[in-house]
């Protein structure tokens, strides 16, 4: 009975990564625009760093070489993460505007199956767009990875999925509250990530209150401790209370997000907003 | 999912006094004096309905009558405030994952991933239901070319197909994971009369052949009187008929008379009416 129900998850399981792949392919120009934005997005803060010697910033008060790489990395990683974040987060937009909402949500399945589906397939694109991102990047400048840690950044770069799967399910009920507002608030939440996280800057630089939000944001000790592996080979051992805090912040919020998603799935039902229009 | 044998013989659909209502009746919010409240809507009021395994029920009643809502009610996608309703026992509120085994839903949109082809969708549908392995590929073409849709559109994006090709696909998705209770909400609407034909041939077939049970929402009367054995006149919310089409034509209709007939003299209306003052 059990391996029955666990096989029959499985198989929907399976069904949203391939919904999602479909969906990918067929929306081929769509994808292929929002990658040229990404990459144009990463290579000119790549080239921003490149040109502050002519902004006349001098070679000697600044390490060039380093900023480019510190702020590259900060680029290739906001991509991969908001896009990862931003799939998850219009899992419930995207069903809603293509009005198949209904649908899946009477299909008779777990919500966490759904919302792993989402996540999982999301991951995975997430990884092969920043992968050709990356490879774009390291054709076009002549990065210094000598020193890089790959172990431990791999490491972190694990960490950190679970808790960016947690604030995506956060952000996917947005939506769910608000069919007409939920979409623009999602955007609002990656907009206050991309602030407080340290993706182009240090989280120090960063007025007190805002600080003190940048150090709960899941993204800053990724952030931080790439860098560090990449930049100055942090190691593994080093990198534990990192990726200790990663994981905590994971364990905390995928169940809490998926218990507030039931929650808003919930009182979506009782005012009839489990619909197209909403 | 088909019905086990102990299920058979049992009430398919129970509905007890369900209540439905819209839009809360609140003062206008004390911090956006601007926001006005919104009027609160009864969709269904006090409905009571009862529906046998293995029937075709019809629910005729005009846009705004408040069948859609039974609809989703019993599709587990909206609570009712007052009332139960349960799908072969099982409770729409308190167990909804044991009704979705059991049911599955045509609404008056086809609804899908417009890019994606009806073989795409059907694939999708079929996951979420447990099946999508092999044989699938088969059954989805000998279900659509029982419906009559060309099998060389199965490949090309649904946005390209007819309102009524997309239609017969919706159908078939629905025909496709064997539920025992299917759920139609106008599904014919829009479609030619030749497919809308072919459509009320399979409904009688999928209640000939797997005992499912059907109930359809529908504004064409002509359809619910050959193909229901019960139906259920529905306006403002509340039931005002219920029984075999031809017992609420001689209840309710002159000598002669249709089952049309029968819902103007109960609805003191006719379809049309209602539309027209919707649409004012």
């Amino acid at each position: 009975m059990m391996g029955n129900t666990l096989r029959w998850e499985m198989n929907a399981f399976v069904g949203f990564i391939e919904r999602q792949k479909n969906l990918y392919r067929r929306y081929w120009a769509w994808e292929a625009v929002w990658l040229l934005y990404n990459l144009v997005s990463v290579l000119s803060i790549g080239y921003l760093a490149a040109g502050l010697s002519t902004l006349g910033v001098e070679r000697s008060s600044v390490n060039l070489q380093q900023t480019e790489l510190y702020l590259l990395i900060g680029a290739l990683l906001w991509t991969y993460l908001s896009m990862v974040f931003f799939e998850v987060s219009f899992a419930i937009t995207w069903e809603r505007w293509e009005g198949t909402i209904e649908y899946t949500f009477m299909a008779p399945i777990k919500r966490l199956t759904h919302l792993l589906g989402m996540c999982a397939a999301s991951l995975i694109y997430g990884i092969l767009r920043a992968a050709i991102i990356g490879l774009a990047v390291v054709a076009l400048f002549r990065l210094d990875l000598s020193h890089a840690n790959w172990l431990t950044a791999l490491a972190l770069f694990a960490a950190a999925t679970l808790p960016l799967l947690g604030l995506g399910i956060f952000t996917s009920i947005l939506p769910l509250l608000s069919p007409e507002k939920g979409e623009q608030m999602a955007f609002a939440v990656q907009g206050v990530l991309l602030l407080i996280s340290g993706v182009y800057y240090p989280i120090t630089v960063l007025p007190g209150p805002l600080r003190v939000v940048g150090m709960v944001s899941p993204l800053t000790y990724t952030l931080d401790g790439v860098r560090q592996a990449l930049l100055h080979g942090l190691s593994l051992a080093a990198a534990l209370p990192d990726i200790g805090i990663l994981l905590l912040m994971g364990v905390v919020l995928v169940p809490a997000s998926v218990w507030c998603f039931g929650r808003a799935e919930v009182r979506a039902k009782r005012l009839g907003l489990l619909k197209r229009s909403g | 999912m088909a019905i086990h044998e102990s299920e058979l013989n049992r009430t398919a659909v129970e509905v007890e006094g369900i209540s439905k209502r819209f839009g809360e009746a609140v003062r206008p919010h004390r911090l956006m004096p601007w926001r006005k409240a919104k009027k609160p809507k009864l969709a269904l009021d006090q409905v009571s309905m009862h529906v046998e395994t293995g029937r075709i029920t019809g629910i005729l009643g005009a846009n705004g009558s408040g069948k859609s809502t039974l609809i989703r009610i019993l599709a587990t996608l909206l609570t009712p405030d007052a009332g139960t309703a349960s799908v072969f026992g099982y409770d729409v509120v308190r167990h909804p994952a044991q009704v979705r085994r059991h049911i599955n839903r045509v609404s008056v949109e086809a609804s899908f991933f417009k890019e994606m082809s009806p073989w795409e969708n059907m694939l999708y549908a079929a996951r979420l239901y447990g099946s999508g392995g092999d044989g699938t590929r088969d059954r989805v073409e000998a279900m659509l070319d029982r419906l009559g849709l060309p099998l060389d559109t199965l490949d090309k994006p649904m946005k390209q197909l007819s309102r009524g090709q997309q239609q017969k696909v919706a159908i078939a998705r629905s025909f496709l994971t064997s539920p025992s209770l299917l759920l139609m909400d106008e599904p014919t609407t829009g479609l030619d009369p030749r497919s809308k034909r072919e459509v009320q041939e399979l409904v009688r077939s999928i209640r000939r052949d797997r005992a499912a049970t059907v109930l359809l929402c529908t504004h064409d009367l002509q359809e619910a009187e050959v193909l229901c054995d019960r139906v259920l006149v529905i306006d403002q919310g509340r039931v005002l008929a219920e029984g075999a089409p031809a017992e609420l034509v001689r209840s309710h209709a002159d000598v002669g008379g249709s089952l049309e007939d029968a819902f103007m003299r109960l609805t003191g209306k006719r379809l049309e009416e209602d539309e027209e003052e919707k649409e004012e």
